[in-house]
């Protein structure tokens, strides 16, 4: 549902992501960062909140979440400060959490992304640091939800993960959008080598802010909050179930009430959460175990020098160098894998546009047959190569490409190889072929007359016969071209 | 100045169960412990910083080097309830 | 073996006769075990007295001795129970931490442990260290060995106890706004706190965060010097520590020439007793004598350092104890109903009434529209505290004042009103607030009480402050040995005889 159907409301989203970055160790303390093993493995006290225990700041998190800020255009402050966020629940041991507040690491953004061949711009307020919470685990409710559970298990092998906050100015403009940008902000971090941006781990995972305005109204409305989800395709549902809800509520003069709410994908609708959690007095306070983080601006320049090519820059890059069109660009140039593989057939000696068709194509429907990641298929980059070689010089048609590629993806053979055994080598030498044409107009006497009459369709029955009388493997373009010659002569 | 509903609700973010005696009693505790703090609002702050950290120290951080952990007996050993190696609390719902 | 006085001997001596052979750490810290034996059911300073592993290990420590040579093997040290040491109940004096069982030990013990001291045991406190008389103790009240139905000062008063008694050489203790020298001025004692940041405070148990320091209690200057020396130095797990720009030394001072001393005007309107007051002023006197200064200085916003000092230290304090939830460790509510009842009942039955009075002040001047007022300001002040001290120091290098305003009072007089006791802090909190070195040593007694004499310094000026420290204690020549006398009704036993526990199952929750 896009903004227009809405009858002269506009909807306004904001988004708050947090990352989970790929760190050695967790933010404040020397425990590894680990993924599915066992509870309660990966602790210590500082992480376990054990009395006297302190925190001390993990200097490479702080490297990652400037290149976030960076990739995001953010001012990196010259200084920042921890604060304790202090609230009660069983997956925060301290009983609170060491964030920041008003002084963070950096503010002031912008992020562009496409939707629809569109540029749009989103704002970013900040892009800061804090520490995940650990796992909380429900038993006895239904499908392991709090309401209606017996007691709750906690792991705190999570808990102190490095996390980045990056949050928007509320300038999306529909669901869709909130969903591109996310899916294209997700690259530009999985690009920095930051974090792997896994969803399925929960290492991603958003909130949205939305309210409804009149259309072309400054003004904000009164904006709810989906809280933590970690599927685009949720997020958009739930988005698209409460825009309406709220454009419904405000036309039968009802008032928006600024709550938190919880999307039932279900029956696709949104009701609030009825939480425990009273009025969210955090009583923010400066961390004072922690000192500040002052900022050398030569380190953020020298961050910035070594910033990995991001995803916005590379298609424009690829539209430039390879001459290809946006979509094609973006298609090849958004993710770091895919991309790097391309490159490779290129500079394997492969025509820019051919080797671009064959990735997008018959390379990327091998992967996600396989379910493989770019660069991991069955056909190496140079192999590729070589066989868009093959077709560009005639040697294959592409549709005996096609079949070669196969096989190369189940023999892992080399494409040469392949066309020679089984013969698939196309015949495009113009005096081998010239017999045959030769003799293919020699022994139909009576279509020339027909082709030399005016029938210029008839074309194609000698282009036959000449295939025939190859086996298949005469160049169509030459055949062409000789035939016309003979025939006009 | 503190009445005997800001102290529940004080008490309620600080999870701490009163009795109705203590509740009451800490009322008048608190009100006369605010009533000598706020002397302070007797000076005139304007321009004067906050003082966060008494020390002009600056950029403490550590390497992103794993250390040991605690084997996981050593972790649960002090916990109140366990329960399929995490630490067990009551219903939350 | 040389008949040997644990009222009056000193780390020094005691070093001396082990160096020489005269004695040996067993025999010494059996001298102290006995002592124990004898005056701990009326002084009753330890939560735990770990008497058999003692014996152990200072047999190991003889045995051992040509390679545990070091400046601290194989004495005796009580350690105050608000600092984790691993195999050894810490409960902070509190009912909600009762049988926890630390995981690791604090920097600061184990850099002593290291240096093979003897521990004799973990020592009483003020609930989380929230006092002025260790009253607030959950366990047990203290008495102040010079007159045993008057309190010993708080809220390391069970290490200042320990020491004064004879039942401990020397003693650790932590000092938030005051918690080490008021009871080493109240029991006779020297008592230092260190410059902020100088000794570690991980594994200390978080009261305030930006004022907690860890620091020594002993009978002399000397020993204090030395005890410091080991406790000292930057820790990695400890963010807002620091290394000292010079190393400690040992003092031997015994003159004053060239010393200037400001009096802070502000210091003596505060309620001074006339007893403390005189001391004091002979003190000054004797600083003169030595060649010594006095210059009377004027640092104009004292009167609202314990303001502000009661809400940094209640605001940082509500959340650290937030950590005190029945989940992990401690104490847990029996038959919890669901996760408020958990955390409710837990804290509302594990925290003494002084600690949910901090938590509750801290927990309200944080709260939404009340920070700028409160915290805010309170911050701005000690900014203004600071600027005091930091303009003082231009014309003088030392700063002394009283410790305490009075001399030790009988128990249960200012238990009634918290603000009656908050004000012993008056003269010790600004240190803190600033984060300045301060001593306290004892300087007369009057009624028969011991009187304390403070010193602040700079920031990283312990040295300074010790070897003037040394040369007044030199002149003032005090005689550390309590009389053990009762002057009044002695506050009621808790129902606990010393001996060797690790584990006190009747106030432990499971």
């Amino acid at each position: 549902m896009t903004g227009a159907a809405n009858s002269g409301w506009e909807p306004v989203i904001g988004l708050e992501m947090h990352v989970e970055l790929d760190t050695q160790t967790k933010m404040f303390c020397g425990c590894a960062v680990t993924k599915g093993d066992d509870p309660n493995l990966h602790t210590c006290p500082v992480c376990l909140a054990h009395p006297g225990a302190l925190p001390v700041v993990n200097r490479r998190a702080v490297e990652y979440a400037a290149r976030i800020a960076l990739a995001l255009n953010c001012t990196v402050q010259p200084r920042n400060i921890f604060h304790r966020k202090n609230y009660f629940y069983p997956d925060s041991p301290k009983a609170y959490q060491i964030s920041q507040y008003d002084e963070p690491l950096a503010t002031q953004g912008w992020f562009e992304y496409w939707v629809d061949g569109e540029k749009l711009r989103c704002r970013i307020n900040r892009v800061h640091m804090e520490e995940d919470a650990a796992k909380l685990v429900h038993a006895g409710g239904e499908a392991g939800r709090i309401a209606g559970s017996d007691y709750s298990m906690v792991d705190f092998n999570r808990g102190g993960t490095p996390l980045i906050e990056i949050v928007t100015e509320p300038d999306i403009p529909s669901p869709e959008a909130a969903r591109e940008f996310l899916q294209q902000l997700r690259n530009v971090v999985v690009e920095l080598g930051v974090s792997e941006c896994n969803m399925e781990e929960g290492q991603v995972r958003w909130d949205a802010n939305v309210s409804v305005r009149p259309a072309g109204s400054e003004e904000l409305g009164t904006r709810t909050e989906l809280k933590n989800m970690n599927s685009f395709r949720y997020l958009q549902q739930a988005l698209d179930a409460e825009i309406p809800r709220q454009i419904e509520a405000l036309e039968a003069g009802e008032k928006i009430e600024q709550e938190t709410l919880h999307f039932d994908p279900d029956t696709g609708t949104t009701t609030p959460l009825r939480s425990k959690e009273e009025a969210h007095d955090y009583r923010y306070f400066p961390e004072p175990d922690l000192v500040p983080l002052d900022v050398d601006p030569a380190w953020v320049e020298e961050l910035r020098a070594t910033q990995p090519e991001l995803p916005a820059a590379r298609v424009e890059r690829f539209m430039e160098q390879y001459g290809l069109s946006r979509a094609d660009a973006t298609v090849l140039g958004s993710a770091g894998a895919l991309a790097g593989f391309y490159e490779e057939v290129v500079a394997a000696g492969a025509g820019a546009k051919p080797a671009a068709n064959w990735v997008m194509g018959e390379y990327l429907a091998h992967l996600n047959t396989a379910g493989l990641e770019a660069g991991h298929g069955h056909v190496t980059s140079e192999r590729l190569a070589r066989l868009v070689q093959l077709v560009e010089d005639g040697s294959v048609s592409t549709s005996a490409a096609k079949e070669v590629f196969a096989i190369m993806i189940e023999e892992r053979a080399e494409p040469e190889a392949v066309v020679d055994e089984r013969g698939l080598r196309q015949i495009s030498d113009t005096s081998e072929l010239e017999a045959i044409v030769a003799g293919v107009v020699a022994g139909n006497p009576a279509q020339v007359a027909q082709y030399r009459g005016g029938k210029q369709q008839v074309i194609g029955y000698f282009v036959g016969q000449v295939m025939k009388a190859s086996g298949g493997r005469a160049n169509p373009q030459v055949v062409s071209d000789l035939l016309r010659r003979a025939l006009d002569a | 100045m503190i009445s005997e509903d800001d102290v529940r609700y004080v008490a309620r973010l600080a999870r701490l169960r009163l009795e109705p005696e203590e509740s009451s009693r800490m009322t008048g505790e608190l009100a006369k412990i605010l009533a000598h703090i706020d002397k302070m609002s007797e000076l005139d702050l304007d321009g004067v910083p906050p003082t966060a950290h008494v020390l002009d120290v600056v950029n403490v951080t550590r390497e992103d080097k794993e250390r040991p952990s605690l084997p996981r007996e050593e972790a649960l050993r002090n916990a109140p309830a366990v329960s399929d190696d995490c630490f067990r609390v009551p219903r939350m719902g | 073996m040389t008949s040997l006085d644990p009222l009056r001997l000193t780390a020094r001596q005691a070093k001396k006769l082990l160096v020489d052979g005269e004695i040996s750490s067993a025999e010494l810290t059996k001298v102290y075990l006995d002592q124990i034996e004898t005056v701990e059911g009326k002084v009753r300073a330890y939560i735990l007295v770990t008497a058999d592993n003692a014996a152990r290990y200072s047999t190991k420590v003889d045995r051992e001795m040509q390679a545990m040579r070091g400046p601290l093997a194989g004495l005796p040290i009580a350690v105050k129970d608000n600092m984790v040491t691993e195999g050894v109940t810490t409960t902070c004096a509190s009912k909600i931490l009762a049988n926890y069982q630390p995981v690791y030990t604090a920097t600061a013990v184990r850099q002593v442990w290291e240096d093979h001291v003897v521990v004799l045991g973990k020592t009483n406190l003020d609930e989380f260290a929230m006092g002025s008389s260790t009253e607030n103790s959950a366990f047990q009240v203290t008495a102040n060995p010079w007159d045993l139905s008057t309190v010993p000062g708080g809220s390391s008063g069970g290490s200042a106890a320990a020491v004064a008694a004879g039942e401990a050489l020397w003693a650790l203790g932590s000092d938030t706004g005051g918690s080490i020298r008021q009871p080493a001025s109240l029991c006779g004692i020297v008592g230092m706190k260190p410059t902020y940041g100088a000794v570690s405070r991980y594994g200390l148990i978080a009261f305030a965060s930006s004022l907690d320091q860890i620091g020594p209690l002993t009978r002399s200057v000397y020993d204090c010097a030395l005890l410091l020396q080991h406790l000292v130095g930057r820790d990695p797990r400890d963010s807002t520590s620091v290394e000292l720009p010079e190393p400690i030394a040992l003092p031997s001072a015994e003159r004053l020439d060239g010393l200037r001393v400001g009096v802070p005007t502000e210091y003596l309107g505060v309620g001074i007793e006339p007893g403390v007051r005189a001391r004091f002023d002979e003190a000054l006197a004797r600083i003169e004598d030595l060649g010594g200064s006095i210059v009377e200085i004027s640092l104009p916003h004292t009167e609202y350092a314990l303001p502000a000092y009661y809400i940094i230290a209640p605001a940082e304090a509500s959340a650290n104890l937030a950590r005190f939830d029945g989940v992990r460790y401690g104490y847990r509510c029996a038959d919890p109903e669901d996760l408020t009842d958990l955390y409710e009942r837990t804290r509302g039955e594990g925290f003494g009434p002084e600690v949910k009075r901090r938590v509750m002040i801290g927990t309200y001047a944080l709260s939404a529209g009340y920070y700028d007022a409160y915290y805010g300001r309170a911050q701005r002040v000690r900014t203004m505290v600071r600027r005091d001290f930091d303009r003082a120091f231009a014309e003088v290098d030392l700063i002394a004042s009283p410790t305490s305003p009075t001399v030790a009072f009988k128990a249960g007089a200012r238990t009634a009103d918290p603000l009656a006791m908050y004000v012993c802090d008056i003269c010790t909190i600004p240190a803190n607030l600033a984060g300045l070195p301060a001593i306290s040593i004892p300087c007369g007694l009057s009624d028969g009480l011991p009187v304390g004499f403070q010193l602040i310094g700079p920031a990283f000026s312990e040295n300074r402050m010790l070897e003037a420290a040394h040369a007044l204690e030199g002149a003032v020549g005090f005689d550390t040995a309590p009389s053990f006398k009762t002057s009044g009704p002695r506050p009621e036993a808790a129902g606990w005889t010393p001996g060797e526990i690790t584990y006190r199952p009747e106030d432990a929750q499971s």
